[in-house]
């Protein structure tokens, strides 16, 4: 199929950045998003034309680096799938598809396609933990989980931690992020000693950060590549409140 | 060169114990005034580095990525294997330690693996305590799962996410120290060499990929724990970034490089399905738990699988290795694959691929149980190529996954270079010439929080480290070779991209070093990877300038020292006239196809040495002496 691109070009965090259309021939619907990129880099290449900067590392979708708004939504059209598990047989021939990086204050572009996420690590390391040291953790099975609450754990543990969520949020919130994290080590026995600071210190951090507060738009539960949903958010806002009352 | 393994005397399951209770210890007021530098965030290095500033010690850690939580240990997907025996099916530390020592046809020291099946308990503790959300029973218990190579089921999992949930733990036990000012990480920043003062590993060179300005940073010791170089052959399962610089430039300063040949063929991964084709995607060797492998017995057979009647298909796994089946461990599994395909009885385009059949599975347990255990393994599938397993059987094929082989070290992890240890898959310690599946999990987190913390405080608290500063002279005249190596590549102003020449070596490796191996291939390698080399130093192009992002310099890099490494590779492979593991010289063979080995004169690692740029390596020889296993031929009949 043939395609007209359009991206984002930014060369770097000072640059005020355009869209430049670019036309790709004889792309294969078999190929991956990233590899349709790969294939205009190297044509790029070939001109002596600087190549379009992405993160991508792993492109089995579970890394969390690549992330690019496509056609306006985070990844793509399709849910629950990251931008390099996307497949070129999800477009047709004369498409025009739109690329953009994430858009947050919080996400400063590093260059094209490129953000610095780097305030997500700040969140988790503001208390996205269990404080226990490495050596003689009591038996594993000592501690019955249910499997119940292992697989609720789970499904927010899920989180690669892209910026979907924060991509598709028009406050920029990143919510769904922060209470994936609140949400895992919250709902599991170990996480309880600290569940209430850990809520409130990372809550405080995610603002500081320049991130939005939910207006429940529900946009980052669409947008997540691994289904996370929003009742984590709920959740969070319970143990925040809790903490508080606590706290006072 | 000396390669002294320093394994301790004593009964096998006394060594780790007598050896820990014999390490000098370094007082806790002490530990501060030691720092360490840690490159490599995965399992090995994100674990270790969490740990050691747990301890006290002052530590620094890098990683190219822009966050430490992004390593290629994330994509594990099937499970870690530990002694527990939850069980009861007769799993002990000896079995976990024998599996895994046959697992490796053994290739590897006892020593070693006995002390990695020691360790395995301690890590599912260690990982409960963190929080990581292991599969468990209605009752509350932990879950297991079985794994290739192993007649017990020891293996622990987060549904198909194993990897990113051992990972994230780490990496939460890091964040917690980086947030405590215990650790200083640096994210984006490429170790490009190590700093080797006075014969001891004293520092590193990293560039900053954002801004390209290159520097050192000085330590009393390094760990690397930079993760395999699989990658050389281009199309792998391992993530795009993946790459060998950080090892090869420790080997070109004098670290031993053991076993390179030694690579793991895995034999469920998508096949490949053009010529654009940028990586290979693994399929959990967890589905082979309910999984049928099967292709038809008729040669050239193109009929749909569902018309393919029972007693036409040819279970090949099953047929060859009753009593492993469809879990036969790795190696074999990909050999059985190629020889069905190359039999002319593959499926799919081009005859590469043989199917993986769940229908049978489906019958007896209903869809519901096959989606909870493997069902965003079934989704990712779809995704790619766009069948329904479900419907349909899967068509895999094997691929590049792992590597045995890495930097050589002793008992201790540390690599002959004083100071410079290496965990992780970047050593070769511990999995012989094959790794089973779930020991890798296993193994990088045994290195990272239950083995260095221990070790090292040994090598500290021998003394004679004294203060270098960044301005010593091999600092400087490091940072000088990485500049000016970083300009070299800018300024070739040729024709192709290191892409083009990636995939072109990618391709000699796989025909003449992959599966299957014979001198007369390798011989033809050692001629063409020279040639390809020479070309990609006088035709390359990197557009962009040094002094700003710019991946392509970045993978320009990384190839540059591929081009060297994978000579390393091949002449490993030539002079190894046996087979073994995923070693499979295509002379050294039984009547039936199986690997032939020959313990008489290949009972050794092989550790080569750096002796100059167009001078061949010297081979030097660790034996491998098995006081308590009996090398027997490797048989899962």
């Amino acid at each position: 199929m043939n395609l007209r691109l359009h991206i984002w070009r930014q060369s770097g965090p000072t640059d005020t950045g355009m869209m430049k259309t670019y036309d790709l021939a004889d792309v294969s619907e078999h190929m991956s998003f990233l590899e349709m990129l790969d294939v205009l880099n190297e044509q790029l290449s070939e001109r002596g034309e600087e190549p379009v900067a992405f993160e991508h590392d792993c492109r089995e979708g579970i890394c969390g680096s690549c992330g690019m708004v496509i056609n306006g939504r985070p990844h793509g059209p399709l849910p629950r799938t990251t931008a390099c598990q996307l497949h070129m047989r999800t477009f047709k021939d004369g498409d025009e598809i739109y690329i953009e990086p994430w858009r947050a204050r919080a996400f400063p572009v590093v260059r094209d396609l490129v953000v610095d996420r780097s305030s997500f690590d700040r969140i988790i390391q503001s208390g996205g933990f269990v404080s226990v040291n490495t050596g003689n953790a009591q038996d594993g099975n000592t501690l019955p989980i249910s499997k119940k609450d292992a697989d609720y754990a789970m499904d927010a543990a899920a989180c690669i931690g892209c910026g979907a969520c924060v991509a598709a949020c028009p406050n920029s919130s990143a919510m769904l992020f922060t209470s994936a994290k609140i949400g895992h080590l919250g709902a599991l026995p170990q996480g309880q000693a600290e569940r209430y600071d850990r809520a409130e210190n990372m809550v405080l951090t995610m603002d500081a950060e320049g991130f939005g507060a939910c207006t429940n738009h529900y946009e980052c539960e669409a947008a997540c590549p691994k289904g996370i949903s929003a009742d984590f958010i709920a959740r969070m806002n319970r143990d925040f409140v809790m903490a508080g009352l606590l706290n006072r | 060169m000396e390669l002294n393994s320093h394994i301790p005397s004593g009964p096998l399951a006394e060594k780790w114990d007598k050896h820990k209770a014999e390490l000098k210890l370094v007082n806790p007021a002490n530990k501060r005034k030691f720092s360490v530098i840690v490159v490599g965030t995965g399992l090995a290095g994100a674990s270790a580095a969490a740990t050691l500033a747990e301890l006290g010690y002052q530590v620094t850690a890098v990683t190219y990525h822009d966050s430490p939580r992004r390593a290629h240990s994330i994509a594990a997907q099937g499970g870690i294997n530990a002694a527990k025996n939850y069980q009861n099916d007769g799993d002990s530390v000896w079995r976990l330690f024998y599996d895994t020592i046959k697992g490796g046809d053994f290739r590897a020291r006892e020593a070693n693996v006995h002390r990695l099946a020691q360790v395995s308990v301690n890590i599912i503790d260690q990982c409960v305590a963190q929080g990581v959300p292991f599969a468990r029973e209605y009752g509350g218990t932990l879950s297991n799962r079985s794994f290739g190579g192993a007649q017990v089921s020891r293996t622990f999992y987060a549904r198909g996410q194993t990897g990113q949930q051992l990972l994230l733990g780490a990496y939460q036990a890091l964040s917690r120290q980086i947030g405590l000012g215990k650790v200083k990480m640096l994210n984006k920043k490429e170790m490009m060499d190590v700093v080797v003062v006075d014969g001891r590993a004293r520092g590193v060179v990293i560039r900053d990929l954002v801004d390209g300005s290159i520097e050192t940073l000085m330590g009393d010791a390094v760990i690397l724990a930079t993760g395999g170089y699989g990658n050389t052959f281009y199309l792998s399962t391992n993530a795009k970034a993946c790459n060998v610089t950080a090892a090869y430039r420790a080997y070109k300063r004098g670290a031993a490089f053991a076993n390179p040949c030694f690579t793991q063929i895995h034999p469920t991964c998508i096949p490949q399905s053009g010529d654009y084709q940028s990586k290979l995607t693994l399929m959990s060797e967890s589905l082979r738990n309910d999984g049928r492998i099967w292709v038809p017995k008729k040669q050239g057979d193109t009929r749909a699988p569902g018309d393919i009647p029972e007693n036409e298909r040819d279970y090949y796994l099953e047929r060859k290795y009753p009593s492993f089946g469809n879990l036969s461990p790795r190696d074999i599994a990909s050999r059985a694959a190629k020889e069905a395909c190359d039999d002319g009885r593959g499926v799919g385009p081009g005859g590469k691929g043989v199917y993986l059949d769940f229908s049978d599975a489906i019958r007896r347990l209903g869809q519901p149980v096959i989606e909870d255990r493997y069902g965003n393994l079934f989704e990712m599938y779809e995704r790619i190529t766009g069948e329904n397993p479900y419907e349909v059987p899967m068509r895999i094929y094997p691929a590049v996954h792992y590597t045995m082989g890495g930097l050589w070290v002793d008992y201790n992890l540390m690599s002959n270079i004083p100071g410079l240890f290496v965990l992780g898959e970047a050593n070769f310690s511990d999995h012989g010439a094959n790794r089973l599946g779930a020991s890798a999990l296993m193994q990088g987190l045994a290195d990272g929080y239950f083995v260095i913390p221990y070790t090292i405080g040994g090598y500290f608290a021998k003394g004679g480290l004294t203060p270098v500063s960044a301005d010593a002279p091999e600092a400087r005249a490091a940072v000088e070779e990485t500049t000016t190596k970083v300009q070299q590549l800018l300024g070739i102003n040729g024709k192709r991209t290191a892409n083009s020449f990636h995939r072109e070596l990618g391709k000699i490796m796989w025909d003449k070093c992959g599966m299957a191996r014979n001198a007369k291939g390798l011989n033809e390698a050692l001629q063409e990877i020279p040639a390809l080399r020479e070309e990609f130093w006088q035709n390359l192009t990197v557009p962009g300038t040094g002094a700003q992002l710019n991946q392509s310099l970045e993978h320009a890099s990384r190839v540059a020292d591929f081009m060297e490494f994978a000579e390393l590779m091949v002449r490993d492979a030539l002079h190894r006239e046996e087979s073994c593991g995923g070693h499979f010289r295509e002379e050294y063979q039984t009547e039936d196809g199986e690997a032939k080995r020959n313990d008489a004169d290949f009972t050794y690692v092989a550790a080569w040495e750096y002796t100059g740029a167009g001078s061949a390596p010297t081979l030097h020889k660790e034996p491998l002496v098995f006081e308590n296993v009996e090398l027997a031929t490797r048989s899962y009949k």
